[in-house]
């Protein structure tokens, strides 16, 4: 199935063609066996065109390529990125799975634009469609150059007396079905795990490099701002303080992070802000009538089918209803942070970003300097959720770096993330509908302002639908995030659902399946609903249940949840029971892990998380004014994972998001009578509810 | 010449410029290399700093390095004792507690010091203990599953 592409997701690669050989391969990798493993043509015409490593690049689209020495020590190249999602140990299962190696024999050499080929970036839940297929394939077309024996009674040093470069089939090629598998399908614990447990892993943030110096960056007051005078004289009259002033862009890097803070405190500007700026007159308060108003004609009206007002005639019942969602932040809890280190002209930079490629793309540009020239390092990061796409300490550290003549150092800080990354778009979405008296929709019509088209095709069977993204003019700088629109579009429709099904008067779930023909999606919602005891349960006084379900990036997800609603209080999630179906299942324990965090981290957005803006200013950049979830916010948390062995493996990092918030939304509806239509639920929510006596400071 | 202060970190004696503006964050990170105390937020809200002050957990971030002084300092560094995990450590491992992995020093720091008081926490005492560490992530039906396993091993290995 071909996935909607996602307009806040769109980045082309650059397409070079350079010569490539055998010399190249060997020379940096020293003999031994190489396969180079293509993308399918479909992905190649995706990514815009690759590139090879070793600073040259590739006739064909590359995907990945995976080297076996005279030692039996296999090493896999490949341009994806770990970000806490585990794609380094699922990845290495799939190789481990191919050659008969032990997971122990394989090392994983991730997102360096000089040592991995052209990847567009970790996001879109694509790791696993597309990265596990094509090691798979460069792994089994491996084994096929080694003796048939085991791994461990190879001879590999009489193997590499012969060195051999050989291309995998791109699109076909033996590999193991499912119901073969020894290590994919199981739980292999996640490598570099002890490393993270005894805080030797080397995290951006942490790493030294000789001589380095610590940045800061000079932010004005408020957002589209012009630095109309700047005076750096104090700060540069400070001992081993660079001072730079490049356009609005100014900043000092210093010998410690404690000077750098100094040198940045005695700066003198001043800036002007651009009264017109979008960011500078709208505020949290007037965003959804303004994200409305601004809204464009439809982008596209793919999703038209039939005649939505003959739809509406055949109704036994109508309905409208509005949903806004609030702008959220990814608050990572790893900050951007950058290392950059300039040798001449050729510029090196560690950074914790999701799209390493795209980051050496911005810095070629910003610096002028060829791509070759940049090399973009990316090590295992702190977290993303999509909000890592971009590279704004690199190109910080980068610039202060070039001035200072030393490596230098960025790490923003908390502030810094709430109010200089990008957030969740907000939203609007408006949805019409009729029911007839069967209980069968009989047309469906959604609107979305802003917040993005993912997902935003209905997965029940109705004749007549329009549905239309409608682009707006947005305050706040918005871009990816953790399944994209398909949360907003699934709170709306599923919220929607349950609206519906009140107004037929028929059960929630009953009324779904009546709508749907599709057998995963019944499934999950079958598996969701079964474990939770739904229908069969009865909720007591002040409690209710909700269900939701969903579809995006080729997997199924449902929800059940349940919820206390006492008089004067906040709405108290206490279970949630969520299936999720993505075909044939890697790594049992890190996809129930994904399911788990996705639940979790998804609560926030669907009870509490909102980012506050007013006057070009985030009114609310800190963990003490933003609240996230915390142990005390934990529900019980049931996941039921449906193993589909006979279909392909999707991803998991994103869809597990999209079904908690309408579950609740749902539930709280059950409990009450009143229906909600904003994300966050419960925008009273106190900010800050941590008790300070637990663990306070000295 | 700013004063000099002496601190124990992980068994170790060092000597520090008590700088009354520098954080215990910043000496353990930057001048003692002891990077796997994290930043992630400055202000005391996420628990990714969380170091043990003569056993008891504290804010690294929040905590004048200066009033230190001759005090007893354990950070994650300390934990492992002989090539041999801290028993929240090693059910960290067995129960795949992480995702990211940015928030686990922090919480395991955290939690190691509520077994130290409390040898067999039930899940409110847990999550009133650990209210301040943030996982972004979500794993926190995992880390509460970590800190009673830890729980159990170490009352094994007392028996």
């Amino acid at each position: 199935m071909k996935l909607e592409p996602e307009r806040y997701e769109l980045f082309s690669g650059p397409a070079y063609e350079f010569a490539f050989g055998r010399r190249g391969f060997f020379k940096a990798l020293g003999g031994g066996i190489v396969v180079v493993s293509a993308l399918q043509p479909a992905m190649a015409q995706e990514s815009g065109g690759a590139r090879g490593g070793f600073g040259r690049a590739a006739p064909q689209e590359i995907g990945a390529w995976l080297h076996i020495d005279g030692y039996g020590a296999v090493t896999v190249f490949t341009g994806k990125v770990e970000v806490g999602q585990n794609a380094r140990t699922n990845l290495t299962q799939a190789v481990a799975e191919e050659l008969g190696a032990p997971v122990s024999s394989i090392e994983m050499v991730m997102g360096d634009t000089e040592r991995t080929p052209f990847d567009m970036g970790t996001f879109g839940s694509m790791t696993t469609p597309q990265m596990v297929p094509i090691l798979r394939r460069a792994a089994a077309a491996a084994r096929e150059l080694l003796p048939a024996a085991a791994w461990d009674k190879i001879d590999f040093a009489e193997v590499a007396k012969n060195p051999r470069l050989i291309q995998s089939p791109a699109t076909s090629g033996r590999v193991k079905p499912a119901s073969e598998w020894r290590v994919m399908g199981t739980p292999v614990p996640k490598i570099h795990a002890r490393e993270m447990v005894t805080g030797r892993h080397k995290f951006t943030s942490d790493m030294k490099v000789a001589g380095m110096l610590h940045g800061r960056v000079l932010r004005p007051e408020r957002f589209n701002a012009t630095l109309v005078s700047f005076d750096g004289s104090a700060a540069q009259r400070m001992g081993g303080v660079t001072v730079v002033r490049d356009g609005d862009f100014a900043g000092v890097a210093a010998p410690t992070p404690a000077a750098a803070d100094e040198a940045l405190g005695v700066l003198k500007a001043e800036w002007k802000a651009d009264p017109q700026a979008s960011s500078t007159n709208t505020s949290a308060k007037t965003l959804f009538s303004d994200l409305k108003r601004t809204g464009s004609p439809a982008e596209r009206s793919s999703n038209e089918r039939g005649s939505v007002a003959q739809g509406l005639a055949q109704a036994d019942k109508k309905h409208a209803s509005t949903y806004t969602i609030a702008y959220i932040a990814h608050a990572p809890l790893e900050p951007r942070a950058a290392v950059a280190e300039w040798n001449g002209d050729k510029l090196t930079v560690w950074t914790g970003t999701q799209r390493p490629f795209g980051v050496q793309g911005e810095l070629a540009q910003a610096f002028h300097i060829p791509e070759q020239n940049v090399r973009v390092i990316m090590p295992d990061t702190g977290s993303g959720y999509g909000g890592k796409h971009t590279g704004e300490t690199a190109i910080e550290a980068a610039r202060l770096a070039k001035a200072a003549g030393k490596p230098v150092k960025i790490v923003w800080t908390r502030e810094e993330e709430f109010t200089w990354a990008y957030f969740r778009p907000a939203g609007v979405i408006e949805v019409r509908s009729g029911v007839d008296k069967a209980g069968r929709i009989t047309a469906w019509e959604f609107h979305n302002y802003n917040s993005g088209p993912s997902a935003i095709g209905t997965m029940y069977n109705i004749a007549n639908t329009k549905i239309e993204f409608h682009p707006s003019k947005y305050p706040l700088r918005q871009g990816s995030y953790r399944g994209l629109a398909a949360t907003a579009n699934h709170f709306a429709r599923e919220s929607h659902m349950d609206e519906l099904a009140a107004l037929a008067g028929i059960e929630p779930l009953e009324f779904r399946m009546r709508n749907l023909k599709n057998e995963r999606f019944q499934a999950v919602l079958e598996a969701a609903a079964g474990r939770f005891g739904w229908g069969k349960r009865k909720p007591g006084e002040g409690v209710g249940f909700g269900i939701a379900g969903g579809f995006e990036k080729n997997a199924y997800v449902a929800a059940c949840a349940e919820v206390r609603c006492e008089p004067g209080k906040a709405p108290r999630v206490v279970r949630v029971v969520e299936s999720f179906e993505c075909g044939a299942i890697v790594n049992p324990d890190h996809l129930k892990n994904q399911v788990e965090g996705a639940m979790v981290q998804g609560l926030g957005g669907a009870l509490f998380e909102a980012i506050d803006f007013a006057d070009g200013k985030i009114v609310n950049p800190r963990f003490s004014s933003y609240r996230v979830p915390r142990f005390g916010d934990l529900p019980e948390i049931d996941v039921v994972l449906v193993n589909r062995k006979d279909l392909p493996s999707a991803g998991a990092g994103e869809t597990p998001i999209v079904t908690i918030a309408p579950a609740i939304a749902n539930a709280i509806f059950a409990a009450t009578g009143e229906r909600i239509r904003s994300m966050p639920l419960n925008a009273r929510t106190p900010a800050n509810p941590v008790p300070t006596g637990a663990a306070a400071a000295v | 010449m700013p004063r000099k202060v002496k601190i124990v970190v992980n068994g170790v004696a060092h000597t520090f410029d008590a700088d009354p503006d520098r954080t215990l964050l910043t000496v353990l990170r930057d001048e003692l290399d002891l990077t796997g105390t994290k930043y992630g937020c400055g202000e005391g809200q996420c628990g990714a700093c969380t170091v043990l002050i003569d056993g008891v957990p504290a804010r690294s971030c929040q905590t004048r390095a200066a009033a230190t002084a001759g005090r007893r300092i354990t950070t994650i560094e300390g934990l492992e004792q002989n090539g041999r995990l801290h028993p929240l450590q090693e059910a960290f491992l067995e129960t795949g507690a992480m995702q990211c992995s940015y928030c686990t020093p922090g919480m395991i720091v955290a939690g190691a010091a509520l077994l130290e008081k409390n040898s067999a926490p039930n899940d409110a005492e847990i999550i009133d203990a650990m209210q301040g560490n943030v996982c972004r992530c979500g794993t926190y039906p995992r880390i509460l599953a970590a800190v009673k396993l830890a729980s159990r091993k170490m009352k094994r290995n007392v028996a």
